[in-house]
This record gives C-alpha cells, structure tokens and sequence, in this order.
C-alpha cells in the first residue's frame, strides 16, 4: 500500500517537472473490450504527462499477433516494455526475448508465467472485498445479517476478496454476522440454487456480498422471486450488473479502475527509465479499486 | 404382485435407493427444523428439474451402452441461440422451436458419429464437449444475453396449477421418457443394443438409428433444460452447465442403471437426481464450508450406492 502511494506520488509529480526521453512500449491484449480501451487511455494520460513516448499495439485477443507484436517493440528498441497478456503462458517466450535484449517489462492486469518481470500492476481484490464489507456495513446500519456467495473455493480472486470482505466486516463492523458462506462458484445459475437455499435457511438476510457479479445477479433472481428485500453487492461491474445497479435492483457492483491500471503501468516505467534500469526483482503494485452505486436509489 | 408392465418391479428393486433418499431426508431434517418444509421440498423440486430432465435423455444413452459428454455445453449453445432468437423480438415460440431444434441436431451430429462412423461416444461426445462450448462463446462473443420475453421467463420461474413450470416439464419429460423406455418398440431395442447389441443386430434390429435416436433425444432433453434454465435466469450465459454432464451421469448412475448398458430407468434417475439435489440443498441450509461439500457430496453418493448395493444382496 505504501508502494501504491508512492506510486501514485510519483504520478502526480513526474509530469511537468521534468521532461524525460524514453519510449515505451505497451502491448494491449484487445481494444476491443472497453476494459482495456480505457486502460490503454489512462496510460497515454500518464505518457503525455511524463514526456514519454508511448507505442500502443493491439494484439486482438490473438497469442501469435501478440508474440509479434512484442518482437517489433524490442526491434524499435522501446526503453520499458509494458504487457497485458492475452494469455499468461503464451506471452512468456516473447517477454523473454525482451528481457535477452536487456528491456525491462511491466505486467499489467494480467500476470506472467515465467521471464522476469520488473512490476507487475494489478488490481487489489482485498481492497475490493474491504470496500464492498464496509459499503454494506453502512447501508444496514452497522448490525444484522449477511451472507456471502464464495467464488470458486481455492481461486485467488474467491480468497482475497473473500478475505477483504471478512476482516472489513470482522473490524470495523462487529454487530453484522455473516449467517452463511457458501460457494456459487462464480457461476449465475448457482447464485440462484444457492441463494434459494439460503433464503429456506435464513429467516433475517440484509445484505449479500457475492464474490463476482454472475452469483450477484443469479441471487438476485431468487430473492425477487421470494418477494425478501435485501441489499446484494456484486463485484466486477458487468453490463448486466452496471445495468441492474441503475434500476435500483442491486445496491452496488465493486470496479476495477482501468485507467489507474494503465497509468500505473507508465509511472513505473518512468521509475525505471529514471532510475536508468530496473532491480532485480518483482515490485508488485496494487491498485485501488471503486464502488459502482446509484444516488438515486431508495 | 404388481403388473410387470409398469416400472413398479424396477422401482421396488431400487428400494434400497428410495431407503437412502429417506434417511438423508431423515438425518437433514433432525438437524434443521427448516429442511422439511412444504416450500422447501418444492424449492428442491425445481431445482432438481433441469438436472433430471438432462439425466432422461443421458439415461436412454447409458441403457443403450453409450455415454454422452456433450449436454452441458450443448445446454450453453442451445441457451445462448434461443436467447438470441427471443431478445431479437421475434417470437418467443420460435426461439424455444430453435433452441431445441438445435439440440436435437446437435445429438444427431453426436449420433452419427458414433452409430455410422463407429466412433467411441466418449470420444465424440468429449468433442463435442469442447466445440459445442466454443460455439457458445463464438456466437455471444463471451456475453451474457439477459431480458428474455414473458413465455421464456414463464418456463423457469412460472407456476402452473400451484407447482413451478419447470417441475411440470420435468414430470413430462420423465413420463415420455418413460413410456419410449417402456411401452415402444423402440425403447426395448435400446436395451436389447445396450444388453448385447451383436445379438441385437442378428435379431434384426435397426442398431445404427436406433443409437442415433438416443443422442438426438439426449440433445433434445439438454435443449430443453437450457429453455428452462434461461427461463429461471431471465439469461443465458456461453457458460452455462459446466459439469453439467457428471451431475448428469451421476443421477443416472446413483439412481441404479448400469453404465455397462441394458438395464435401468427413468424414475430411478429421478431418485438419483433428488439424492444430489437433497445434498447440495442440505449443505447449503446447514452452511457447511465449501472446501467441505464437495468431501461431503461425494461421500454421501458413495454411501448411497454402498447402501444399496447391500440391501440388494440381501434380497
């Protein structure tokens, strides 16, 4: 966290007080996912403002075009190299060959599965999970009852989020219970049997956190069918669960920020290029997440 | 002695299924007062119906001696295609006649290869596994297809005569099934073939179409519960019924017709799909973690068969 400070500092004060020289490439896994279009222009923002020379390639979700991509970067010989693999695994051989030409290279949003990596910036799910305790914390009140809809038991995402999510509740808001943990497995339909059956169980229900917003929304048909009210909190910000949180029928959808993402991704390479080389090792930088909500909403 | 004619005899030889079904019944409802409700039994019910209405079609495959991979991801596809076809404003009717045409093309497709090329099922079924699953995701472009019309929405989450839709599509699927396993010629070539399909063959039967028909009929069942589901979610999602196969399959299995082929039922299926249905419903109601349920699932399936296997030694 003190990292992402830092970070975030660095951002603020990089841009106009010095004008640096140095190019950067990024390698987008697709622009065509709104996601990443974002993301892509968050870190030309940070570029502009850094006096960095930013090269965006589109691989188009495609492995090989990626790979190819990333060889004409080392080729034009970029300073820093940022990635936002298509696939963990496949984009490994070519950020190897960046890291034989002596370029350090940034993961953003999606990790790699070998090579040697100088940041890798990525979204922090236990701030989610805290943001969405402490969101349902206020909303009802400071005390009653809760369930959680676990992702797939054993996932990274299911465990921090999950994790956020209990200490958020567990430390600031000692008088909500959470009644029932269980797993949906990020999967809608089983939001739905799951919830139908924690709805038999529990009589008092004021809030549920799902671990993403499939199980969100799939919950979100058994409590409308079972004529309860209650508060359900989603993670991911979906169209569906955007859409669903505008009608009022869901309170609130936890977002990644992936402008933030990007313009991380450029800060650190600034460090780098500043620094005039990367350290020897990972430096992992986690960015904060958003709360999707409705003002307007009862 | 009851007539031989209906499945009575097959369900009394299940007895030690139904005895298994009871005591867990029995051992849930001890330990919350909140399991054995009317509301809940029903809850159940519905949320067996898209389960056993796939396990139909897979025990028709299973009796002929096949096996079929294929169903959750022909759910999705089928799902997603109907979904489609109903947000598009044409009519709903023509969106559930295109899913399930789809799934009973899709199972003729399965079919074929097996019954004319002579392909192993497991094979063609596991590809069919993959491509229906990527078809799926190819046409939605990995996205949700959400706002269906009232018919769609009706056939999951409406009630007809005091029970939800889906139970009453359940209860007719099974009871087609039934009467195709039990009262047609058809149904009995389908356990001749699965009992010894070289004997089958030599007596004349038409072997080749009448595998064919199991698969299309087993595409046919994963296509309506993709409607049904759809229905419940008000959705359909490219990933929809992961593992929908293997709960599938073991409805079937627990529910007492052999894997080997030739013998079996649809309403031991049924008990089969209740006995899964009552765990996953128990274990949410009594909250057990989740690293545990899956301990617990498969070993209250295994204690079943264990049970039955006994009470049938003893008659």
């Amino acid at each position: 966290m003190r990292r992402l400070l830092l970070a975030s500092a660095a951002l603020l004060v990089a841009g106009p007080a010095v004008a640096q020289d140095g190019s950067v490439g990024l390698s987008v896994s697709t622009l065509n996912n709104p996601f990443f279009v974002t993301l892509r222009d968050g870190a030309q923002q940070a570029a502009d403002s850094a006096g960095l020379e930013l090269v965006v390639v589109d691989a188009q979700d495609n492995v090989s075009k990626q790979a190819s991509d990333i060889e004409d970067l080392v080729q034009r010989g970029v300073d820093v190299l940022i990635v936002n693999p298509t696939d963990s695994d496949a984009v490994v051989p070519a950020v190897r060959t960046a890291n034989e030409a002596g370029i350090p290279v940034i993961a953003v949003d999606r990790g790699v599965n070998g090579g040697e990596l100088a940041y890798y910036i990525v979204s922090n799910n236990v701030a989610g999970g805290a943001l969405a305790g402490t969101f349902i914390c206020e909303q009802i009140g400071g005390s009653g009852n809760a369930v959680e809809l676990e992702g797939i038991p054993g996932t990274s995402a299911a465990r921090e989020r999950g994790e956020g999510f209990n200490q958020a509740i567990a430390e600031s808001c000692a008088d909500v219970e959470v009644v029932a943990r269980q797993t949906a497995n990020f999967n809608r339909a089983e939001g739905l049997t799951v919830m139908e059956n924690i709805l038999v169980a529990q009589p008092e229900i004021d809030a549920v956190f799902a671990h993403n917003d499939e199980m969100a929304l799939g919950a979100l048909q058994a409590i409308e069918a079972s004529d309860r009210e209650m508060l359900i909190v989603g993670f991911d910000a979906t169209d569906d669960a955007v859409a669903a949180v505008n009608e009022c029928r869901i309170g609130a959808t936890v977002a990644q920020q992936p402008a933030q993402l990007g313009a991380e991704a450029v800060t650190a390479a600034a460090e780098i290029i500043a620094a005039g080389g990367a350290s020897g090792d990972t430096v992992n930088v986690l960015v904060d997440l958003e709360l999707v909500i409705n003002a307007d909403c009862p | 002695m009851l007539p031989a004619r209906f499945d009575w005899a097959g369900l009394l030889g299940r007895f030690g299924l139904v005895l298994a079904l009871i005591a867990l019944i029995v051992a849930l409802s001890l330990q919350s007062d909140r399991f054995l409700t009317y509301s809940n039994i029903i809850n159940i019910l519905r949320q067996i119906s898209i389960n056993a209405i796939i396990a139909c079609g897979m025990t028709m495959v299973i009796i002929g001696r096949g096996i079929d991979l294929s169903v959750g991801s022909l759910l999705a596809f089928t799902g997603v295609v109907g979904a489609s076809i109903a947000v598009a404003g044409v009519s709903p009717w023509l969106a559930v006649a295109g899913a399930l045409g789809l799934g009973l093309l899709l199972g003729v497709w399965n079919g074929a290869f097996v019954a004319y090329a002579g392909i192993a099922p497991f094979v063609v079924t596991l590809a069919g596994l993959t491509m229906y699953r990527g078809g799926a995701l190819a046409y939605t472009d990995g996205r949700p297809i959400s706002g269906m019309p009232e018919l769609i929405q009706y056939l999951g989450s409406g009630n007809f005569i005091g029970l939800p839709v889906p139970i009453w599509i359940m209860l007719g699927f099974l009871l087609l099934s039934h009467f195709i396993l039990r009262h047609t010629s058809l149904g009995r070539a389908i356990y001749a073939i699965g009992g010894n399909e070289e004997a089958a063959r030599l007596s004349g039967l038409a072997v080749r179409r009448v595998k064919l028909f199991t698969y299309a009929y087993c595409g046919l069942g994963a296509a309506l519960a993709a409607m049904v589901l759809t229905g419940r979610l008000n959705s359909a999602q490219p990933s929809a019924g992961v593992m929908f196969e293997l709960d599938a399959i073991a409805a079937v299995v627990v529910g007492g017709t052999s894997l080997f082929g030739g013998r079996g039922g649809v309403f031991g299926t049924l008990v089969g799909a209740l006995i899964i249905g009552v765990i996953n419903n128990g274990m949410n109601i009594l909250d057990v973690p989740s690293f545990y349920q899956q301990i617990v699932k498969g070993g209250v399936i295994l204690t079943a068969l264990v049970i039955e296997r006994l009470v049938a030694m003893r008659r």
